[in-house]
């Protein structure tokens, strides 16, 4: 059960010049458990779509074959259970044992096995809660276990994982891949995406590379594909294990005060918290989830007025300005001095194409065209996105948003950066460019204040912690 | 966007006796009290009617307390139209009440002004009564066994409202990242009329991305593949629930009887 067999498998999308994926030859016996890696854009959740039989024939066009147990996938789908990345928008139902029941109800399963069966899911699971529990109330973590649990419930024969850790902390995304490795058969295939290979690999014994022109890059023992292609691999953009990379230190000490949080709050969000913010350092905000991070975040934006307490703008930091507090200050001076890069990028997005997005900022602070046009294309070119320059930003992969959102925060120039998870979801070379880009900001005299789960982005870039605790 | 919009979940207690009906059968006695006291445009049918409303809530386990509270923005829309029509109707037939400089209030305003108040009052009360003692599971459950309807449909409908809640969330962030981004409309009423378009068109590009998503996620669960479901939550549609919808019409009903016995009716065609 669940053997996949793809031959010379390729799928581009409808509307779409280039293949989502290509020339893939793959055999994987059932019982594999297979870790599948590629940089960005190397069509992973395509393939994984196409396995599921989530692609409909008139959305695209296929080459090649493409079998589960011998059958097309889109009439194996009963074999095929999927996670995804986004906790949210995959929980179908108000209540925990009625979500994991639906699928069961949609495959005609008897109603009197049903709800044995719902039991049996969420305790494979370890699923701490009665199932009347509401979705709405469980955690992160909490959600993608019950989704794994729906998908058990139906017991596949192959089991897609599409990142299913990388909307989450790394408390969540740790009770996820232990429920993985012990509620998933013996006998259920595994094919797992997933950015984080040193976590991952506890839970696979083969790794295929797909490479992002097409074909199959490596494929073989986690130690052996690793042996054999791991700088070329680490340098495609997977976190190949036991590779770190070197720190980059502050070169000078910090400059003057930028930014005071004086008993700063907002109930029931965030506790007070005392917090200064120099030029030329970068600080990160560490805590668990609830604890208030990104909270705090918005407020030191001045995009969020306090419940209580204060954030105060030095003069080095906003001359004049420095007697009001940054949530007073109208938008394009706000801009001018602190700039804030949001989790999810597309929520900064307001233009249609790339080139007009980054000169957004600019227009809306006064600059003349000609200095506008400048700043873009310094921008364009230091941030990779020059080829991109005419794309819609809804578009864009998500590096390629995440490098985006950066740059826009950058182009009206401001002493002061705030990001919220800037490395969530992103493969090693987005990741190193990020760490680049923030101590170039940093040594050249900018405070960057990061709030982050990433241990390795902190070990990397930051010269001191504030650690929030949970309210 | 305000949280009292979308807070619709139940507020009754779940084990009153008529809250407990079928969701489809409250649903159809609703819809038929309603139905019938549209059909007139005096002010006595709407006021019985009313009357019988507030007598049934305890039955549906509702507090006459909380039902102020979760029908206020009604309350206070129904007081404006009053005054509005008093103030400016037409029609300014019948004895005066009252002279003030500007201000002539009849008789016949006050009638019709009250009629159509009453009317909005008591037809829009037994959709809140439902809405407040049904949970959005059990309706969509009983929608599909018991008025057959599609579960593409009902299902659909539930799934896509359970992410409600989140765009009251998404709308802060996108004015946050607005903001974040240079973009805000100070004082100027043009600007800020864009600015309110622009975050609209953004929430909603998010609201379908999100709900592509959940599509996708529904079919992978073998939702609509062509199998016949079954049902793991059964309702049943009993007696009582008949029952219901017949008190529910002859209620209405006797409302109408007695208007047209005191010679009030007003047909609402003819």
């Amino acid at each position: 059960m669940g053997a996949v067999s793809l031959r010379g498998f390729g799928w581009r999308h409808a509307g779409r010049r280039q293949w989502a994926v290509r020339g893939v030859d793959l055999r994987i016996e059932g019982g594999e458990r297979v870790l599948l890696l590629g940089a960005s854009g190397a069509g992973k959740s395509t393939l994984l779509g196409a396995l599921a039989g989530l692609l409909p024939e008139d959305s695209g066009e296929q080459e090649g074959t493409v079998e589960i147990d011998g059958l097309d996938p889109r009439k194996a789908r009963e074999r095929v259970g999927i996670v995804f990345q986004d906790p949210e928008s995959q929980l179908v139902m108000a209540r925990c044992g009625d979500d994991v029941a639906f699928g069961l109800e949609n495959r005609g399963v008897p109603a009197d096995e049903i709800w044995p069966r719902v039991d049996e899911a969420l305790r494979r699971i370890g699923f701490p809660y009665h199932r009347d529990r509401p979705t709405a109330a469980l955690s992160g973590g909490e959600q993608q276990r019950l989704a794994l649990a729906g998908a058990l419930a139906l017991r596949p024969g192959l089991l897609l994982l599409d990142e299913p850790t990388a909307n989450l902390d790394p408390a969540g995304a740790a009770l996820v891949r232990r429920a993985v490795a012990d509620a998933v058969d013996a006998d259920t295939t595994l094919i797992l995406v997933e950015h984080r290979v040193a976590e991952a690999l506890p839970l696979v014994d083969r790794v295929v590379v797909l490479e992002p022109g097409g074909g199959v890059r490596a494929d073989g023992a986690p130690d052996a594909v690793f042996a054999a292609h791991g700088d070329a691999l680490a340098d495609a953009g997977v976190w190949v294990p036991g590779r770190t990379v070197p720190p980059r230190r502050a070169t000078a000490t910090p400059g003057a005060v930028l930014l005071t949080a004086d008993r700063l709050g907002l109930p029931p969000r965030l506790a007070p918290t005392d917090l200064e913010v120099r030029a030329g350092e970068a600080l990160a905000v560490l805590g668990p989830n609830g604890a208030g991070k990104s909270t705090l975040a918005l407020l030191l934006g001045g995009l969020l007025r306090p419940g209580g307490g204060a954030v105060t703008a030095s003069e080095a930091l906003a001359g004049r300005d420095a007697d009001a507090p940054p949530h007073r200050w109208r938008a394009p001076a706000l801009v001018r001095r602190i700039g804030s890069v949001f989790q999810d990028p597309e929520h900064q997005f307001v233009t249609g194409s790339v080139r007009d997005e980054l000169a957004l900022g600019p227009r809306r602070t006064g600059q003349p065209e000609p200095v506008v046009a400048a700043t873009v294309d310094a921008l364009l070119a230091r941030l990779r996105l020059d080829r991109l320059a005419g794309a819609n930003p809804y578009t864009l992969s998500g590096g390629e948003a995440r490098r985006l959102s950066v740059a826009t925060a950058l182009a009206t120039a401001p002493r002061l950066l705030i990001c919220d998870e800037p490395t969530f979801g992103q493969d090693r070379r987005t990741w190193r460019e990020l760490v680049d880009l923030l101590a170039e900001l940093r040594d050249a005299g900018h405070g960057v204040v990061t709030v982050t789960h990433d241990p390795d982005f902190v070990a990397a870039l930051a010269d001191r912690t504030v650690t929030l605790e949970r309210r | 966007m305000s949280p009292a919009m979308i807070s619709a979940g139940p507020i009754a207690a779940a084990g009153a006796p008529l809250a407990r009906r079928n969701p489809v059968a409250k649903l159809a006695a609703a819809l038929l009290f309603s139905l019938l006291l549209i059909a007139t445009l005096d002010p006595v049918a709407p006021a019985i009617a009313i009357a019988i409303e507030l007598a049934v809530l305890p039955l549906f386990g509702i507090r006459h307390r909380v039902l102020a509270r979760r029908a206020w923005p009604l309350l206070a829309g129904a007081g404006g139209i009053l005054v509005t029509l008093v103030l400016f109707a037409a029609d300014r037939s019948g004895p005066v009440l009252l002279a003030a400089g500007p201000v002539l209030v009849t008789q016949g305003v006050l009638v019709t002004a009250l009629g159509l108040v009453l009317r909005m009052l008591a037809v829009a009360l037994p959709g809140i009564i439902v809405f407040a003692t049904t949970d959005a599971t059990d309706l969509a459950d009983a929608l599909i066994q018991n008025a057959k309807a599609p579960a593409r449909f009902a299902l659909g409908a539930l799934a896509a409202f359970r992410l409600v809640p989140l765009l009251e969330e998404e709308w802060r962030m996108i004015s946050m990242a607005r903001r974040a981004r240079g973009v805000d409309a100070g004082r100027n009423p043009v600007a800020k009329l864009r600015l309110f378009a622009s975050t609209v068109f953004a929430l909603l590009v998010g609201a379908i991305r999100r709900g592509t998503r959940l599509a996708v996620a529904m079919d992978a669960r073998g939702f609509d593949a062509g199998i016949p479901r079954t049902v793991a939550r059964r309702q049943h549609f009993t007696r009582a629930d008949t029952l219901l919808v017949v008190a529910a019409g002859a209620l209405g009903a006797a409302a109408l009887a007695v208007s047209v016995l005191l010679g009030t009716f007003r047909p609402l065609l003819g």
